[in-house]
């Protein structure tokens, strides 16, 4: 596949390749995709007392354009809310990346990573159930 | 290490043989003149021109039968195996139709066949897709009791194009002489490669490509037995070129090319054969002796050594080829292919969705050198050991856990 610069540089130089420990407190974790499906992501965010997402760690089992799209993610979430992180939209990802149309669909995994991630640092932390449900509905 | 440097090395390293070969330089020589001075019509029944041409396609064909056994009269010569494999298997049912309306065949046949056998039974025709063994080969017992009295035809290839499994041809071969239907086989990947001969295997038609063995693209044949006869509908109507069977003014250069290609694999396919295997084994141990879990597609000895399928768990087919992008290969996930299925020859093999997305195909050829070898080796294990680091499922191996046992989200 013919593949844009930026979209290279992310799969070739993948930023914040890594783990968080999944218990941590400040920590939310996002698994979506299946090992079926040939896409699986990875995406951790760590968000402060605050609710801002301090730092973010991906990993992917993916062709290079799920690889890339989850590499930017990890870069576009940092220093965000998490209600600014779930505005991301898979068609900027597919921007940014000039991905091929056939290749869409990786953005919007990485759009659901990001989404999987804030729910469960919300279910972490959520005093009042209902309130976790009207955040998800709302995404 | 000094093989990672590709020093010396012309990058990207082809290793993708099964795709295409490239034209053999003794090959080109022989075409030359035909595309040049000696331009002629090998139809052109009064003048010179057209003698020579003729000649020349007469002489290509001699050799192109002499590599399988055949009599120079049994080869129709055509664009290639995709043609040949469509001549064969509609031109064959649909001659027979009154008194034959089944055809059997295997599911990881070449999308040539399978759709040619699909067309037939739009037609009316009943197609048997037999299954193969978790080796790729061909269960000689379910073919035996798939075959009726109502059997025109059975379409098996000699060696598959993407996993490498030699099926076994003599056996097939006596199983449908003694039944009473034709055999025919897409020896594409074949011809030059193993030993072929069609009085031996008891074979009726057999596909010949010459991109395959280092010939030129655009050219391939058929062979059509006539003792006893096989009867053939033409696809395309004409001037009755090629026994009726293949009308059309025959392209002199391709058709020498296709002969001179022929020639030089039977002289070399010992040789040639001999080199490969040791590659092929090379490759393998290289990568096999770095890293766990990597699953070879196929049997591993009833097999043409040239073809390395292999599965990399964990890490995907597309983003390990982009990994290694100074070697030229294939892969079998559904990445690559336009459609998002993954291979449907992995699949009848009974590998699992998720390994199906972790295969390479590499390709070993005539030309293939050991220094290419070794630098493969170098770039494979270090882009496997790369992207295994950055997988969540090798993560999850690596932790114990059980992958299949997860509830994967649908997308």
């Amino acid at each position: 596949m013919a593949y844009g610069d930026k979209l290279i540089d992310h799969y070739e130089n993948p930023r914040n390749v890594g783990v968080f420990d999944k218990g941590d407190e400040s920590v939310g974790t996002g698994l979506v995709g299946a090992p079926a499906c040939g896409d699986v992501m990875k995406l951790q965010i760590k968000v402060t007392a605050n609710g801002v997402i301090e730092d973010a760690k991906f990993k992917t089992f993916g062709c290079g354009s799920a690889i890339a799209s989850s590499s930017l993610v990890t870069e576009w979430v940092k220093g965000k809310t998490l209600d600014e992180a779930a505005e991301i939209k898979n068609t900027h990802i597919a921007e940014h990346l000039a991905l091929p149309p056939v290749k869409i669909h990786c953005s919007v995994l990485a759009e659901d990573a990001i989404k999987a991630a804030i729910a469960d640092y919300r279910e972490k932390h959520a005093t009042d159930r209902d309130e976790v449900e009207e955040k998800a509905a709302a995404l | 290490m000094s093989e990672r440097t590709g020093a010396n090395l012309k990058l990207p390293i082809y290793l993708d043989y099964q795709a295409t070969t490239p034209l053999d330089p003794r090959v080109l020589e022989a075409m030359m003149p035909y595309l040049t001075e000696e331009f002629g019509n090998p139809h052109s029944r009064s003048h010179a021109f057209g003698w020579k041409a003729e000649a020349a396609v007469e002489e290509a064909r001699g050799k192109v039968a002499a590599i399988i056994g055949a009599k120079v009269k049994d080869i129709v010569f055509t664009s290639g195996a995709t043609e040949s494999n469509n001549i064969a298997i509609k031109g064959v049912a649909r001659f027979y139709k009154d008194r034959k309306n089944h055809v059997v065949t295997v599911a990881t046949e070449h999308k040539c066949v399978l759709e040619s056998c699909r067309r037939l039974q739009q037609e009316g025709f009943d197609v048997t897709y037999l299954p193969v063994a978790p080796n790729g080969i061909l269960d000689l017992d379910r073919l035996r009791d798939a075959i009726t009295d109502r059997t025109v035809l059975v379409s098996v290839m000699a060696v598959n194009n993407e996993i490498g499994v030699i099926q076994p041809l003599e056996a097939i071969g006596a199983i449908c002489r003694e039944r009473g239907t034709f055999f025919h086989t897409d020896a594409a990947q074949a011809v030059g490669k193993i030993p072929l001969d069609v009085e031996k295997m008891n074979i009726d038609l057999m596909s010949i490509s010459g991109h395959k063995i280092y010939g030129p693209k655009g050219i391939g044949a058929l062979y059509v037995r006539r003792k006893p006869r096989v009867r053939v509908k033409p696809l395309f109507s004409g001037g009755g070129q090629e026994r009726g069977i293949r009308s059309g003014t025959l392209p002199a250069f391709l058709c020498v090319g296709l002969g001179a290609a022929c020639a030089i694999a039977e002289k070399d396919m010992g040789a040639d054969n001999e080199r490969i295997r040791r590659l092929w084994k090379r490759l393998y141990e290289g990568i096999t002796a770095a890293n766990d879990e990597i699953y070879l597609n196929g049997d591993a000895e009833q097999r043409y050594h040239g073809n390395l399928n292999l599965s990399f768990a964990y890490v995907e087919g597309e983003s390990l080829m982009m990994g290694i992008k100074d070697l030229a290969v294939s892969s079998g996930s559904a990445c690559t292919s336009a459609s998002l299925e993954p291979s449907y020859v992995l699949r009848a093999l009974g590998v699992e969705s998720d390994l199906a997305h972790t295969s390479i195909r590499f390709g070993i050829g005539r030309f293939t050198t050991e220094a290419e070898i070794d630098y493969a080796v170098a770039v494979i294990n270090e882009q496997v050991h790369r992207l295994r680091e950055l997988s969540p499922l090798w993560e999850m191996a690596q932790e114990g856990i059980d992958i299949k046992s997860i509830e994967w989200g649908e997308h």
